[in-house]
């Protein structure tokens, strides 16, 4: 057992909130997402938030830092975007190991450096792959259904390549988030199940869906179980969902997945749904005021923030969870159906 | 609810879970979960033929009626030497995971090629089966396939085969079993739950000794996995259990009943079946059964020959209407019953005689012996095993038995006759199609239910007077043409302004669920269905009459279609468009200086008053017939259907004998009236058309609408007028138009048949004359081309490349695709005095009376092709007002269906 399944029997644990939603406060222009290192690069760079690990890395880990002091057990690194696919946009495929690895080293510093002042508290890194820009279970054209831009063997490569750097870097557990095609996710557990065999590591694995709107689904189609049924076949610490409601419209799924994972649950919405400017206003109170029905029907294993949310908000979510007990894990060997 | 028993207690359960979009989880406590097998090239020679003639379109309706009737897992085979099976199996499969209506069940995907499985694993999100993998190539190969399956998230078949063989006897079932079982388990960690064991159906009463045992044998050796090797599944192929007796229905479906029966038992709990081949257990006959049974269980020595010997004297319902008369012998009931499920009619009258002197009241007749037969029709169309023309014959049986009873039942006026609910159907305003409407009002009135037909074109307020005046438990509404739905609307919202609480079903060629969900069912807080399919009429009528369903029936209804709406909403924001100008810029340019221009051999206008049908047999197109009736599939593969071959073929049949006695007779008058006239387009989008009225030259504008949806891949915005030379070019080009009609005569047909009590005939001669009216415009269109325009004078082309539309230039009729708009037919009718020359007239929705009717027009230009208009937006709509000069408000009624919202 790892220690962060030792940690998950224990209590709720608290994911960090969004690294956007930090880094757009320091205002970064053009030049400092360059660096001197890319300042001839042929392709804009701004935008490109992953790259600050390596050209802003000071702002990364700061952000890390705060989240730590907010109260969070897990950060995850700063590579929602780094796999040749979404990276194509900036013309940097070839930066991706060196992206994972950084990223991975620099969230790992901040977290051995905080456990060792509190080994109470062990901190742990969740190495963050997100769904890149390419679906591939849907086409792109209305008008011919039976296209693809993208094939799982190219998703499988594009993801194994950012696992290894992102386990090469330091990190505890390998997080597969904003999933919105299942068989994306499939490519990307597909990579990670080899990879597992073939470095004989027992890494843990959480995934985590979007559902994208009131009809209930997934962005590809699947119910909140189909979904869950569909990624089970490899071990996973947690199931949960991600990105794109508030808590409060979270609750529904989430009960469906308390009701059938024998996995831990894990929830990190939004701070509340987008107003008309596509900004997230909730501020940290009333999203703990929320949260706390999960926490009431004992819905969840790990919390945390997606859109929109700060340290504020991870504060407020880490004081609120404290009073209540973790989801109660039911591990495969369920007794009886009655 | 009960606790289990103790020893099952520390028994842990673990389901088979699948997914599509949706879950499927088979626990022990499922029903016996059905596999749909059509869409496998091996065993499907129709989907085999589409699959080869790359229609995919076509393809997905299989999977589609399969999901529809009730699969709840389908399977998908490419595996055919002369298809790429591979590239097959992902389009095939990108194409469904794009139907969310198809990809809600779990896909089973099987091939004995492990690349085309490979490659099938790759493409589908949800959590598949694969059929299948075995030790027939030794255990390296298995434990690398089971890994790899593992990895992709799938369940999987492991046949009974090892590297000596197929197991064909008890032992060899177990031991190649248990030996997959344990590699699978313990070296692959496979998980136990997803293993289904396909243990190998055999035939038996081959007459071959070491065949005997081969049911048995798979029963026993499931009931030994089952209870030896947790948590796995057992399935199979049923139908191969009686291959030996192909050609004997009767025998089958009792053998496949038998051998399921107690495979089920002993927990096989998936599988193949061909719900067509299935007879119900407790219906098999006592002696049939026995012979069976014998021969499945393997009980005597002699159990082959025995069955052989009766299978001769079960003689196969397609040759009991003629020869066989033994159910004469049977009780009174059994003959009544067997007369309504067969719709035999000929001894009816003197059986419901001895009913009615039996009966102390002649309404018992109706209520008892009638009815009884009636819903073992009701059962066995609502399980599938009947279709639908058996059940318009069941009808029409019935109205004759019904019809002889009234005189007695009026003389006793002590009862009255009690129904399951009283039922308004009414095609509406200005529309005149009925088929569809009368089939649905002949299987209601099959179960029981009252129904008060208005006929065609009833204004809203003599619908919503009737139904107040008759108390009406539920009203149903029919149309074909677009211009219906607004109307369907209107009374929705009528029905909600006068506070009614019946139901209101809505069905109809041109409706939709997504019309229904998103503008009527919004407009009445009451339940609305849409029921486009005549089988399902029954079911949702009873669910929203019945007390103890209607209200969460309708909540349900309710709340699917408002989350279709969501959905809807969502959908049609993803479509970007272009403006009309933008439309008009990415028109299809023809190069005008280099096409073939053809001048009409006979300009002006023509017309045929007198035509001999005869000729237009020919030209015949039979597959929509069959749709008319719910039975899907093309002509004439339709008639060897696995499923509908049988109904098909005695339609067919029906269909020819009414079909002679029209040719024969002359019943129906075939007129026609077309002109060829000199044209240009002029200002994009409209034709300008010159024509001689009284030695005086006019002018006339057909106006074209434009496709606005934006292209992708530079393909161009589609208008009718982008066919014609525009009058820039200086270049004279042609146009043409038409009418044709063969309805005079079906109403009077139609009518005589509904007082005969022959519903049957009633709703045939009406599809008849509609085939007959397509088939007349196919055949002029043929002499246009040949003669009067003259374009293509060399044509030469069989009736099936006519269907397939092989021909140069086309005939786009206003209200379909190309040329949505109605209100086009006004200017035909202008320019071919239509009414005046063959008397053919418009309603006030611009539906043709009488309604075997066609019109369009014809443009020849060899690029020239049909186009769906797809979604407008507002600019056009307001632009197409201008250009015609009518209100705003008037246009967008008229487009309402086409504009996007």
């Amino acid at each position: 057992m790892s220690g962060l399944e030792e940690q998950l029997q224990k209590k709720i644990l608290v994911l960090d909130g969004a690294m956007g939603t930090m880094l757009q406060e320091y205002k970064f222009s053009e030049e400092d997402f360059r660096g001197e290192r890319f300042k001839d690069w042929p392709a804009p760079l701004q935008g490109n938030n992953d790259l600050l690990s390596i050209t802003q890395p000071k702002a990364i880990a700061t952000i890390h830092r705060k989240y730590f002091e907010a109260g969070a057990d897990i950060v995850e690194t700063n590579t929602f975007s780094a796999t040749t696919i979404a990276m194509a946009d900036y013309e940097m495929e070839e930066l991706v190991d060196e992206l994972n690895y950084e990223s991975a080293r620099l969230a790992k510093e901040v977290a051995v450096e905080l456990t060792k002042k509190n080994p109470e508290k062990p901190r742990f890194v969740a190495g963050a792959m997100g769904p890149t820009n390419k679906t591939a279970s849907m086409s792109p054209d209305v008008n011919d259904p039976g296209f693809r831009a993208i094939s799982f063997e190219e998703l499988r490569l594009a993801y194994r390549q950012q696992a290894k750097a992102l386990i090469k870097g330091g990190v505890d557990i390998l997080l597969l988030e904003t999933v919105f095609d299942t068989l994306n996710a499939k490519a990307a557990l597909f990579a990670i199940d080899e990879l597992k065999e073939e470095l004989a590591l027992d890494i843990p694995v959480m995934v985590s869906g979007t559902i994208t709107d009131a009809s209930g689904r997934t962005l590809s189609g699947q119910t909140a179980e189909a979904f869950l049924i569909s990624v089970s076949h490899i071990p996973l610490v947690s199931i949960g969902f991600n990105c794109a409601l508030g808590a409060k419209q979270l609750t529904p799924h989430l009960e469906v997945l308390n009701r059938f994972a024998s996995s831990g649950v894990s929830a990190y919405p939004n701070a509340g749904l987008p107003n008309a400017f596509g900004e997230y206003d909730q501020d940290a109170e009333e999203m703990a005021a929320e949260i706390k029905e999960y926490l009431e029907k004992g819905l969840v294993n790990i919390l945390g923030g997606c859109c929109g949310t700060t340290p504020k908000h991870i504060k407020a979510i880490a004081d609120i969870t404290k009073d209540y007990k973790p989801r109660k894990i039911v591990t495969p060997k369920f007794s009886t159906v009655l | 609810m009960i606790a289990t028993e103790n020893k099952e207690k520390d028994m842990e359960i673990r389901p088979l879970k699948l997914s599509g979009l949706e879950p499927l989880v088979i626990t022990p406590d499922s029903n016996f979960v059905n596999v749909g097998e059509r869409t496998n090239v091996a065993g499907s020679k129709r989907f085999l033929r589409l699959i080869k003639e790359e229609k995919f379109e076509e393809a997905l309706e299989v999977a589609r009626d399969q999901v529809d009737g009730g699969a709840q897992i389908i399977d998908i085979n490419m595996d055919d030497g002369l298809i790429d099976g591979k590239e097959a199996m992902v389009k095939f499969l990108n194409l469904i995971v794009a139907e969310p209506d198809i990809a809600r069940v779990p896909i089973m995907i099987d091939s004995s090629k492990w690349d085309i499985i490979e490659a099938g694993l790759q493409v589908v999100q949800g959590k598949c089966v694969v059929n299948s993998i075995s030790l027939k190539e030794g255990e390296a190969e298995f434990i690398e396939h089971a890994k790899k399956i593992k990895r992709y998230g799938a369940a999987v078949i492991v046949m009974a085969f090892d590297e000596v063989g197929q197991a064909d006897n008890y032992e060899r079932r177990i031991e190649i079993a248990k030996r997959s079982y344990d590699i699978l388990v313990n070296q692959v960690k496979f998980p136990p739950e997803d293993i289904i064991f396909d243990l190998n159906i055999f035939p038996v009463g081959t007459g071959m000794d070491e065949h005997k045992k081969n049911a048995i044998d798979f029963i026993e050796g499931t009931r030994w996995v089952k209870e030896n090797l947790p948590h796995c599944s057992v399935s199979g192929g049923v139908s191969n259990v009686s291959f030996s007796f192909r050609g004997n229905n009767p025998v089958r479906e009792a053998m496949h009943s038998v051998f399921l029966y107690y495979a089920i038992k002993a927990g096989m709990n998936i599988g193949i079946v061909n719900p067509a081949l299935l007879e119900v257990y407790d219906n098999i006959p006592k002696d049939l059964l026995e012979h069976v049974e014998d021969v499945i269980l393997d009980r005597r020595e002699d159990a082959t020959e025995r069955l052989l010997e009766f299978a001769e004297t079960v003689v196969g319902s397609k040759k009991e209407s003629k020869v066989d008369l033994s159910w004469r012998e049977n009780p009174l009931q059994d003959r009544i019953t067997h007369a309504l499920v067969k719709g035999i009619d000929t001894y009816i009258l003197e059986d419901i005689e001895q009913a009615r002197q039996e009966a102390s009241k002649p309404i018992e007749v109706i209520e008892g012996h009638l009815m009884i037969g009636m819903n073992v029709v009701g059962d066995l169309f609502g399980s599938g095993k009947m279709f639908l023309p058996q059940v318009v014959k069941s009808a029409r049986v019935m109205k004759k038995a019904v019809a002889y009873l009234l005189p007695y039942i009026e003389a006793d006026k002590s009862n009255k006759r009690s129904s399951a609910g009283k039922v308004l159907m009414a095609t509406v305003k200005g529309d005149v199609h009925d088929i569809g409407k009368n089939i649905v009002s002949v299987v209601l009135g099959c179960n029981n239910y009252e129904i008060i037909d208005l006929g065609v074109m009833v204004p809203p307020e003599k619908i919503i007077d009737t139904a107040k005046a008759e108390n009406v438990d539920a009203i149903g509404l029919s149309g074909l043409i677009t211009p219906s739905l607004d109307e369907m609307v209107f009374l929705a919202k009528e029905m909600q302004r006068q506070n009614f609480d019946v139901p209101l079903l809505i069905g109809g060629a041109t409706t939709s669920k997504a019309h229904t969900a998103v503008k009527i069912d919004p407009q009445y807080k009451n339940a609305v269905a849409h029921v486009n399919d005549a089988s399902r009429a029954v079911t949702v009528v009873g669910d929203l009459l019945k007390e103890e369903t209607r209200i969460k029936y309708m909540s349900d209804l309710k709340a699917e279609y408002d989350k279709f709406r969501q959905s809807f909403k969502k959908r049609s924001k993803v479509k970007s468009f272009l403006s009309i100008e933008e439309a008009r810029e990415n028109r299809y340019s023809i190069d005008w200086e280099n096409t073939q221009i053809t001048k009409p051999n006979n300009p002006g206008i023509h017309q045929i008053d007198h035509f001999d049908l005869k000729e237009l047999e020919a030209f015949i197109d039979w597959s929509p017939f069959f749709r008319s009736w719910d039975l899907h599939g093309r002509y004439p593969d339709i008639l060897e259907d696995k499923v509908v071959g049988e109904q098909a073929t005695s339609l067919f049949k029906d269909a020819q004998v009414l079909l002679k006695r029209i040719l024969d007779e002359k019943l129906l008058k075939a007129k026609a009236v077309y002109g060829l006239f000199p044209a240009n387009t002029i200002n994009s989008d409209d034709i300008e058309v010159r024509y001689e009225e009284n030695s005086e030259e006019k002018t006339i504008l057909f106006r074209s609408l434009r496709q606005q949806l934006k292209k992708h891949g530079g393909k161009p915005n589609f208008a009718l007028a982008d066919f014609i030379a525009p009058k820039e070019t200086g270049i004279q080009d042609y146009i043409g138009c038409f009418c044709v009609t063969t309805g005079f005569g079906t109403a009077e047909l139609a009518k005589k048949f509904e007082e005969d009590l022959d519903d049957y005939n009633s709703i045939m001669i009406k599809a008849l004359a509609d085939r007959l009216a397509e088939a007349f415009a196919e055949y002029l269109h043929k002499k246009i081309r040949r003669e009067d325009w003259g374009y293509a004078p060399e044509e030469n082309l069989s009736n099936e490349e006519l269907i397939k539309e092989t021909y140069k230039g086309i005939r786009p009729a206003p209200g379909y695709p190309a040329c949505p708009d109605h209100l086009e037919k006004l200017s035909i009718w202008e320019i071919l005095k239509v009414k005046e020359r063959i008397g053919v007239k418009l309603t006030e929705s611009l539906a043709m009376w009488p309604a075997a009717s066609v019109s369009g027009y014809y443009f020849a230009n060899p690029e020239a092709r049909y186009f769906g208009l797809g979604k407008i937006k507002d600019d056009q709509v307001k632009d197409f007002a201008e250009r015609k000069g009518i209100p705003l408000k008037e246009a967008a009624k008229w487009l309402n269906p086409n504009i996007a919202d």
